[in-house]
């Protein structure tokens, strides 16, 4: 494109076609990013919040109290696990199958997409029932299958986090898999018919075309599920009523959930919030710089 | 029939992937027996894995048309022979679903409405347009992608408090609430998807429209709108989900307007401990989870090779 005049004007038409997306991003996303650093700040309560008290600035206080609480690094420690736990899950079972669905016909893969995108597209809180349902204790499938009558799945602390984790996973890998379904048949043929000629094994061809091809594209959908899963909410709090029983299946999100507004402690609930995003900008530092590494133009 | 579509098209459909080609390079005896079968096998295995996937969703149907005694044994069995709607009638007549689905279909369609003419501009701009500040504007789009909106809940709650102070209709309760936070949240990455859309329309078809004395806004109009289609359905479909299935923000802003609630909200209370009506709750997930399911099947083929161009750029 042309620069000078021509630009100018391509600046004016710039700023009128973003003026509106602009305007909801910074009001609805730029702001309260801003106010959730204040309100971590202060000591923010039920009674500040209807007038009752004073506003008192506690500066760093909050964070202070959050990093001093066993709570909050066993609620961190499980979040983590929990995180890493569907984060292989959904990498593994999605590559499998996106290999696994190169290799057979058209009727077969329609199946297995079918299914994976119903998987995909199942609300939260639908297939979070649903697979409380499965694994109910009473009247559960999984259970009678089993022979495991009246034994509650979501009791106990592992049990109830291995549940939840199966149904991130049951409903995560179809991106995986599908995006990486689409990396490889993105590989143009030539590529492989010369590694052929040149009398690499398959395994070979895997391990030294394929990968390297794909890297690129392995290292966004593994940052985007840890961003993804590091955040679970619905699952966990739909699944284990709240974060469990005593708050033991609690991850960050419910736990910042919980603080503030079931304990109205909205300064806390806030500043876990704080933490959460500081967490996750680090893993998006990441996720740019494979971006850029991976040629990325923007 | 768009770029994209066609580009889609035109990556070669051979049946075998890696691996099996590089196997196919060296004639061995019995060799396309061997692979025959291997290719049985495969595709054996990728039926029986569909079947395990789309199981739970099979159990919420099958539940949700079983009658009462069926749904509360303790043997149950996959399938029925009294299939009855008693589920459905009580999800909707005593539980008042059929509020909170119009309710959630107002807020979803709302979102898609605005988001995709919203984003439809941005896109427009950041591909075709250049200007200063262009790339730390596609950053930024990418970063606040990054921000967990999760944990804007308490800010977003007070931002909606006193909004509603002056605009009722979008304060905390109402529907209006949820629409603004949800249009917020699906434009950076309907934004960055449709980005993809725009730029694989041809460069040639704009200056082409300019020297036939086309304006900017009769091709983005005309031209550029119409070829975008199908990507902005696609796109659609990823924030009509994101706003159709949101829990966490209407558990957060709509508090005492009971008629107001959304459908996961609804659903979410009928999970009671110990008395749970695991028919109504089936029948409810099958009310929340049909409309989404046929949206996505529809728009497959576009969602998939939009989400890997927007991947790759």
């Amino acid at each position: 494109m042309t620069a000078g005049p021509a630009t100018r004007g391509q600046g004016r038409a710039a700023l009128a076609y973003l003026a509106p997306a602009l305007l909801v991003l910074v009001a609805l996303l730029g702001y309260p990013v801003y106010q959730l650093v204040v309100i971590s700040l202060f000591d923010y309560g039920q009674e500040q919040v209807s007038g009752g008290a004073p506003l008192t600035f506690l500066g760093l206080a909050n964070y202070g109290t959050l990093l001093g609480s066993a709570k909050f690094w066993s609620v961190l420690g499980h979040t983590v696990g929990f995180a890493a736990v569907c984060v292989v899950g959904s990498l593994v079972l999605g590559a499998a199958l996106a290999v696994l669905a190169t290799r057979v016909r058209p009727w077969a893969r329609g199946c297995l997409f079918l299914a994976a995108l119903g998987a995909w597209a199942t609300p939260a809180v639908a297939g979070s029932t649903i697979w409380l349902f499965l694994f109910d204790a009473n009247f559960g499938l999984v259970n009678s299958l089993l022979g495991l009558d009246g034994f509650s799945w979501t009791y106990g602390k592992w049990t109830a986090f291995g549940l939840v984790a199966a149904e991130v996973v049951w409903c995560s890998f179809p991106f995986v898999m599908i995006t990486l379904f689409a990396g490889i048949r993105a590989i143009p043929p030539e590529v492989l018919e010369a590694a052929a000629l040149d009398g690499a094994s398959g395994w070979r061809t895997a391990t030294s075309v394929v990968l390297p091809l794909l890297r690129p594209l392995l290292i966004v959908v593994t940052i985007q599920s840890i961003i993804w899963d590091f955040k679970v909410f619905t699952q966990v709090y739909v699944m284990t009523g709240g974060g469990g029983i005593a708050g033991r299946n609690l991850v960050l999100n419910v736990y910042a959930y919980q603080e503030a507004f079931a304990a109205s402690e909205y300064g806390l609930g806030s500043a876990i919030g704080v933490v959460m995003t500081l967490i996750l900008l680090a893993v998006t530092g990441f996720y740019l710089r494979a971006l850029r590494r991976s040629g990325e133009v923007l | 029939m768009t770029v994209r579509a066609a580009a889609t098209r035109a990556v070669p459909s051979g049946r075998a992937g890696l691996g099996s080609k590089a196997r196919s390079g060296r004639a061995r005896p019995g060799r396309v027996g061997n692979r025959r079968v291997g290719r049985g096998v495969a595709e054996l295995v990728t039926v029986v894995v569909a079947g395990v996937v789309a199981f739970p969703l099979f159990w919420m149907v099958l539940t949700a048309i079983k009658p009462q005694d069926e749904v509360i044994s303790a043997d149950p069995v996959p399938w029925t022979l009294r299939p009855s709607l008693d589920s459905f009638v009580r999800a909707l007549t005593v539980q008042n679903l059929g509020r909170y689905f119009l309710n959630s279909v107002v807020v979803a369609l709302a979102v898609v409405a605005l988001s995709m003419l919203v984003a439809f501009l941005a896109a427009a701009a950041l591909t075709r347009l250049r200007f200063r500040g262009r790339t730390t504007m596609l950053i930024m789009l990418l970063v606040v992608q990054m921000v967990p909106v999760e944990a804007l809940t308490v800010p977003l709650f007070f931002l909606m408090r006193s909004v509603g102070e002056s605009v009722p209709a979008f304060g905390l309760n109402h529907l209006g609430s949820l629409v603004l936070v949800h249009l917020a949240f699906s434009l950076p990455f309907a934004i960055w998807m449709l980005r993809g859309f725009v730029a694989a329309v041809p460069v040639e078809l704009e200056e082409a429209a300019a020297i036939d004395g086309a304006s900017r806004s009769t091709f983005l109009w005309r031209i550029l709108f119409p070829l975008v289609a199908p990507g902005l359905v696609a796109t659609s479909v990823l924030s009509f989900i994101h706003a159709w299935n949101d829990f966490l923000f209407a558990k957060t802003f709509i508090i005492s307007a009971a008629q107001n609630q959304t459908l996961p909200l609804a659903l979410q209370v009928f999970v009671k401990p110990d008395q749970n009506d695991w028919g109504a709750i089936m029948a409810g997930s099958t009310l929340m989870t049909i409309p989404v399911l046929i949206f996505f099947v529809l728009v497959q083929r576009r969602l998939v090779s939009g989400l890997a161009g927007s991947v790759k750029g």
